[in-house]
């Protein structure tokens, strides 16, 4: 590998990459993300390894390990090259059938593949595949071809040619203009339109500026984000890179949460091959523009995730939010502009900047463009990581995607972005999922979480869980949130034990009201959404808890043992 | 992943720690920005920080040791005091919360007669939980210094206490 220094390099590596390539009759691509590897993927691994060197396959047998298809629920899996054969839950002892059958004699191992519930037929290619047949896979499909480790997997999707337009060909203005154009939102919650973010922190006063990516991913039920650092590390600092060229920032950091160690290590590992190869440094690519990206790994603090607490991680400083404005655009890191975006956020860049703004924009619904990545999990069949356009409705991802509720249950409700968002009420299924359509039916988008709730799940419980993880991880600066957390778990707590009063309900509208007013950052005045959200639509849930010291979904434990013996709770 | 990864403790070697921190100082820069670096360092080599560590960690990057200190206890992933040999991490994101995730953490408390976050009086065990793995689809889900258990029952937990009860404890 040597060092790039001129755009045309791009293309000439990538020409070598795929002369010196060798040409195998078959490729099987293993999933091993974080989720893949505990599910069993590395057995797999050696087994393939195995097998391949004792029948004598090197030369036309390829393997390569990826990072996460999305597919959780039937993992570890693998797909085998060019058929496209996805085979699901896999152990060491059908890597014979796996090699013997499909790879030398095409014959596809039945017990191994999905199955469509609806034909009752088996789906043999992921395109079949009930679970990704609505996908469109605009940022997660790179996950199934690259091995992460491997930059030259990423060269060969074109990677980093994104970043030579924008170098070459464009001015950092139009970089900006393109991103403006492509009507791209912010990917961690907030749905801010990414380009005019970028436009605020080109404009500021003040040298040198920054960009960070946004890595701590810590709402519970969400991965997406860990999902892309595993899977595509080079995309996020392709992304970075030409952000900063817009921005005219010199330094970046990568924020990334400590308790995803695969990923911190692919990325850190990506970073170092893309400094080799001159893409990150002095004269990317021989053009005038220089940049570096630092890693800085989390130590386990969910309110990290808030920009003004990352910030003052990264200087090293105890991890406070503060007060906004001063905007990080404006006062970021060391006072400087400061430009931070979610990793997602950062994926769709060098997207747009290879398909262009027009052709993404035409991806989505009228105010939010181009693709969502959802974390599906809770009481449904098909758990995943599922990437979709915006406006799709929730019938489609739970039904058609998710493959329905688990058991067979009825569908309650979709607890939608972390724990800061709220519940959307299973009446609403056939809402287009967007930013604003989210907020008018009382949640929100966030960071991507889903979590499917059925008949037994508690919606004060569900109240209570998050508040009792946003009462823990409050930081504690400002009375609203610390005070304010604390109260509303308690009186949640009490109700779900049976002791409710009356007026409880009225108590914890109040509180909610002062705590969003008067909270200082994000984690305080959205604390109370899950309270609100489910007073919203579940007030009835409430009220028997209340009045009537009866749990409808049986899960509240002290409630229900007061329940005659015949109807046993249900954990 | 080897099943029972090694780790120092400083308790064990006091002058073997000494050299550690000393090291690690050494090779680290001396900006406030160092510092988490430098104590995610220290917590690695040493499975905690020491506060004998705090002062020299504060005079390598100009600061007061308070600051050090205050920044240290801010984290969930330091700590002052050095943890067991094995370290069981329960996950309890909502799937697993949803899954029993719960139940789990309560039967290892019981089991272990420790609370989440504390050690068993042996140093053997500490129990800890976390917010979110993202190992949705096979909780309710366990970690044992990084090996994984996924799909926990109560059987899960009394088959984790029985091999790792009996194993060699790290060197």
């Amino acid at each position: 590998m040597r060092k790039l220094s001129h755009p045309d390099h791009l293309a000439e590596w990538k020409a070598l990459i795929l002369e010196e390539r060798p040409v195998h009759a078959k490729t099987i691509a293993v999933t091993a993300g974080t989720c893949g590897r505990s599910a069993g993927a590395l057995p797999v691994i050696e087994a393939l390894r195995t097998e391949i060197v004792k029948r004598g396959l090197e030369k036309t047998v390829g393997l390569v390990v990826t990072g996460c298809h999305g597919y959780c629920e039937m993992e570890p899996s693998l797909i085998i090259y060019p058929e496209e054969i996805f085979y699901k839950r896999l152990e060491a002892a059908d890597v014979p059938a796996i090699i013997g059958e499909t790879v030398l004699k095409d014959k596809i191992v039945s017990r191994l593949v999905c199955e469509d519930p609806a034909t009752g037929r088996p789906a043999v290619r992921p395109k079949d595949i009930p679970f990704y047949r609505k996908q469109m896979r605009l940022l997660t499909e790179a996950n199934f071809h690259i091995d992460p480790l491997r930059i030259e997997d990423y060269i060969l999707l074109d990677g980093y040619q994104a970043l030579s337009r924008a170098l070459f060909d464009m001015t950092s203005e139009s970089v900006i203009a393109e991103v403006k154009a492509s009507g791209l939102r912010g990917r961690g919650g907030a749905g801010f339109p990414t380009g005019l973010k970028w436009e605020f922190c080109r404009e500021a006063h003040g040298h040198p500026k920054y960009v960070i990516c946004n890595a701590d991913e810590g709402d519970p039920g969400t991965y997406m984000d860990r999902s892309l650092l595993e899977g595509n590390p080079h995309s996020v600092i392709e992304g970075m890179l030409i952000g900063a060229y817009g921005i005219g920032a010199s330094e970046g950091y990568i924020y990334v949460r400590g308790d995803n160690p695969l990923a911190v290590n692919h990325i850190g590992h990506a970073i170092e091959r893309a400094r080799k190869c001159g893409l990150l440094g002095e004269n990317i690519l021989g053009s005038e523009f220089h940049f570096d990206i630092h890693l800085v790994t989390g130590a386990g603090v969910y309110v990290c995730g808030e920009e003004t607490s990352l910030m003052a991680s990264i200087e090293g400083r105890k991890p406070y939010p503060r007060q906004r404005p001063p905007f990080p655009a404006q006062e970021g890191l060391w006072g400087r502009p400061t430009n931070i975006n979610n990793v997602e956020t950062w994926v769709n860049v060098p997207l747009i900047l290879r398909q262009g703004s027009a052709a993404y924009a035409a991806i989505g619904t009228e105010r939010s463009k181009g693709t969502k990545i959802f974390s599906l999990i809770g009481r449904i069949q098909n758990t995943g990581l599922v990437e979709v356009p915006m406006g799709i409705s929730l019938r489609e991802i739970i039904c058609d995607i998710g493959g329905g509720v688990k058991d067979g249950k009825a569908l309650k409700a979709v607890q939608t972005g972390g724990p800061a968002g709220g519940c959307v009420p299973a009446s609403l299924i056939d809402l287009p999922i967007d930013y604003d359509s989210l907020v008018q039916a009382g949640s929100m988008m966030g960071s991507g979480g889903m979590v499917v709730m059925d008949e037994t799940t508690c919606m004060v419980d569900v109240a209570r869980y998050f508040l009792d993880f946003l009462q823990d991880e409050s930081c504690g600066k400002c009375v609203p949130c610390r005070i304010g957390t604390r109260q509303m778990l308690e009186i949640l707590t009490r109700i779900t034990r049976g002791l409710g009063e009356p007026g409880d309900i009225l108590r914890m509208e109040e509180l909610a009201a002062t705590m969003k007013a008067a909270s200082l950052c994000g984690l305080g005045q959205s604390a109370a959404n899950p309270v609100l959200s489910t007073l919203r639509y579940f007030r009835d849930e409430y009220e028997a808890h209340i009045l009537r010291k009866t749990c409808p979904a049986r899960v509240c434990k002290e409630i229900v043992s007061a329940v005659p013996a015949s109807e046993e709770p249900r954990r | 992943m080897t099943p029972f990864p090694k780790s120092k403790d400083c308790e064990e070697n006091e002058a073997a720690a000494g050299m550690d921190i000393h090291d690690i100082l050494k090779e680290a820069g001396n900006r406030q920005r160092d510092l988490l670096a430098i104590l995610h360092r220290i917590q690695t080599a040493c499975g905690r920080i020491p506060a004998e560590a705090v002062p020299a960690v504060a005079r390598h990057l100009h600061l007061s040791p308070s600051e050090v200190f205050g920044v240290l206890t801010f984290y969930k992933s330091f700590s002052l005091e050095s943890k067991g040999e094995f370290t069981i991490t329960v996950c309890l994101g909502t799937a697993c919360h949803v899954r029993g995730g719960v139940e789990i953490a309560e039967a290892f408390e019981r089991k272990l007669g420790i609370k989440a976050g504390q050690t068993t009086p042996d140093k053997r065990f500490s129990l800890e939980t976390v917010n979110c793995l993202g190992c949705c689809a096979i909780g309710p889900f366990v970690v044992v210094n990084g090996t994984h258990y996924p799909h926990a029952t109560a059987k899960t937990v009394e088959a984790i206490l029985d091999a790792y009860q009996g194993a060699e404890g790290p060197a």
